[in-house]
């Protein structure tokens, strides 16, 4: 079933909060803002949670660490043991440099991979946009009629209150997915 | 003309948030100018140059540059630290200005990163160079191999040295990457369909702007920020440490890593300066990149090179308070020694001319400060040159002395590197957003108030 729904195009980050606030308030479902820059506050006013990336963070700095310290273990003191100006066989304090370093590799490389997965960023994607200026200047609030109480007179004289230059009507099926 | 000293705003004039877009990829869309062709032929030439005394170096042997068993290191490890400390400047305001909130750095990061990127090529370039066997530079990675597999010694400062370099460069490139999605973006929906769009689709991932992606956009950035931070102090401390952890007088001192991480800081942002002084103006982006980022650059200059010079102090004194005779003729010898020019240089061009710019009237003239960076650019690489060549040229044994001069391979090499880094910026400054639309639109409104109220 194709879903109706209302875009509001504003020129300014001002009138974006204030619509997102009142459609809140009124349990109007926001399905996405789309804007060409990030407008601090907004995960608030939308309500969205903290992501869990730093999670994904955490876990490949462990493992990038972990693996490396136990690599550097193994060559220097179990698989081939050569005397270096006779430092011990584990020189761990030597060996924390390159464990550091690898961490942040890992860190960082995988919590960008886990970005592109979970926001589905790729090569070669076409890009879904929902109006032509929303790279440039312009912010997209799209609700969603979600119950059979949506006004959509009342939504539209809404996001125009807010300062919305423009609302159109659409239905889901043209939403790019 | 805002009020400095109130909080100002950081970008000057009345601009919409379209003007910001058209502003930024206005240059990338027209054919360059003959400005830029003149640069170009110039750096071009210059890479051309080094690239023939590499080729000629890598044919012929090490024993093209000036080397002897005495001065082992010299130029080429000199122009090795040289370059990695320019990069230490795009990641500082990168990363640890993010950190801190520093929204002024908005206008020049995007640039500064390209240019970290650019200086960490032209330094990986180096230690390669100077290998006897250059083909076999892969031998200081641990790889399954079939000599045991004997594997390398991972108690060397100069492994740890291979894996912060190669960490660093991977580390500032995704950083980089991940800023400029967002602006890709807007350059390909700007972009008439052709082969430019299509690039430009390609990179930029699908990128929509949804508020979702955005929001998890950012947390991302702020983690890189935070990996990036630790991530470049590591960096200059392990630079250091291929020195400080060797027995020779003047390498062997506990100061070595701060005393390196704020030079590094020092002459990266000083070449920051020097290219943005010339690229606000011919590519127009006066706007951007104001008075306001001139004052605050020139203050960080100020607070480096007086760390900087308070290092030397502390060297030279510790030297002579120490009851060792060969530290204390070493920094004796630096300064009244056959080096002595180079270490009077570097004095004057790190620590002396940059107090000038404790004085506003010459932090607020473009011309002055730019005239200060060059003289900090060339007394940091002579900072280099004093610590590797100094200290080793007259070491314990009087009998093994010797003295050192580069050979014109070395210099053309040096001309090479500086060649290879400015042709890269050119090429970026015409590809790419040389600012970060995005993070510009973010703060557009930042001190707009006090501009009205003048």
């Amino acid at each position: 079933m194709s879903q109706f729904q209302l875009m509001g195009i504003f020129d300014d980050e001002d009138g974006v909060k204030s619509a997102v606030r009142a459609a809140k308030e009124q349990g109007l479902r926001i399905v996405e803002v789309y804007t060409p820059y990030a407008i601090h506050g907004l995960e608030r006013l939308l309500g969205l949670k903290r992501s869990r990336l730093s999670i994904v963070c955490l876990i490949a700095g462990a493992l990038g660490a972990g693996l490396k310290l136990w690599f550097e273990i193994w060559a220097s003191a179990i698989d081939w043991p050569i005397n270096v100006g006779g430092k011990p066989w584990n020189s761990l304090p030597a060996f924390v440099p390159i464990t550091f370093e690898v961490m942040v590799l890992f860190a960082g490389l995988f919590t960008v991979l886990a970005l592109f997965m979970v926001t589905r960023l790729y090569p070669g994607k076409q890009a879904a946009i929902i109006h032509p200026q929303v790279t440039n200047d312009r912010f997209a609030v799209l609700i969603e009629e979600s119950d059979a109480s949506f006004d959509v007179d009342r939504v539209r004289e809404m996001l125009k209150q807010h300062g919305a230059v423009e609302v159109t009507e659409r239905l889901t099926a043209e939403v790019p997915a | 003309m805002a009020d400095i000293s109130l909080s100002p705003p950081l970008v000057v004039g009345y601009k919409k948030i379209s003007d910001v877009t058209d502003d930024i990829c206005r240059p990338m869309e027209r054919w360059p100018g003959g400005t830029w062709w003149m640069a170009f032929a110039v750096a071009f030439s210059m890479l051309l140059l080094g690239a023939v005394a590499i080729t000629y170096e890598i044919a012929t042997g090490i024993g093209t540059w000036g080397l002897n068993p005495t001065v082992g290191w010299a130029m080429g490890i000199t122009n090795f630290v040289f370059w990695i400390g320019i990069g230490h400047a795009g990641t500082l305001i990168s990363a640890i200005l993010f950190l801190f909130r520093q929204r002024w750095r908005t206008g020049v990061n995007r640039a500064a990163e390209a240019m970290t990127l650019f200086a960490v090529m032209c330094a990986g370039l180096f230690p390669i160079i100077h290998m006897g066997r250059p083909w076999f530079g892969y031998w200081i990675f641990p790889y399954p191999n079939f000599r045991g597999s004997l594997w390398m010694n991972f108690r060397s400062p100069l492994a740890w040295d291979a894996f912060a370099i190669s960490t660093y460069f991977l580390i500032s490139l995704t950083f980089w990457y991940v800023g400029l999605i967002p602006d890709l973006a807007t350059v390909r929906d700007r972009a008439k369909p052709g082969f430019r769009k299509t690039i430009f689709s390609i990179f930029s991932l699908g990128w929509d702007g949804a508020y979702r992606t955005w929001n998890r956009y950012e947390l991302v950035y702020l983690l890189l920020a935070g990996l990036a931070t630790p991530l470049v102090v590591s960096v200059h401390t392990i630079v250091s440490w291929d020195f400080a952890t060797a027995v020779i007088p003047g390498w062997h001192a506990t100061i070595f890593p701060p005393y390196f991480v704020a030079g590094a800081i020092f002459s990266g942002m000083a070449m920051v300066l020097t290219l943005m002084i010339i690229a606000r103006k011919v590519m127009g982006l006066e706007a951007y990149i104001n008075l306001r980022h001139l004052d605050v650059m020139s203050k960080l200059i100020v607070l480096t090179g007086s760390i900087v010079g308070f290092s030397y102090m502390t060297e030279f004194f510790t030297a002579q308070y120490g009851n060792n005779m060969y530290e204390q003729f070493v920094f004796l010898n630096r300064a009244m020694g056959p080096f002595a020019w180079a270490y009077w240089t570097m004095v004057s061009c790190n620590v002396i001319i940059p107090q000038f710019l404790w004085f506003r009237k010459i932090r607020h003239s473009w011309t002055l400060v730019f005239i200060i960076t060059i003289f900090v650019n060339i007394g940091m690489w002579f900072e280099r040159f004093v610590i590797i060549v100094t200290s080793l040229h007259r070491d314990y044994l009087p009998s093994s002395w010797a003295s050192y001069t580069p050979t014109s391979v070395e210099i053309a090499i040096l001309i090479g590197s500086f060649g290879l880094f400015f042709t890269l910026f050119l090429i970026f400054c015409r590809l790419l957003p040389v600012i970060a639309i995005a993070e510009i639109k973010g703060v557009l409104k930042h001190g707009a108030h006090i501009e009205e109220a003048h």
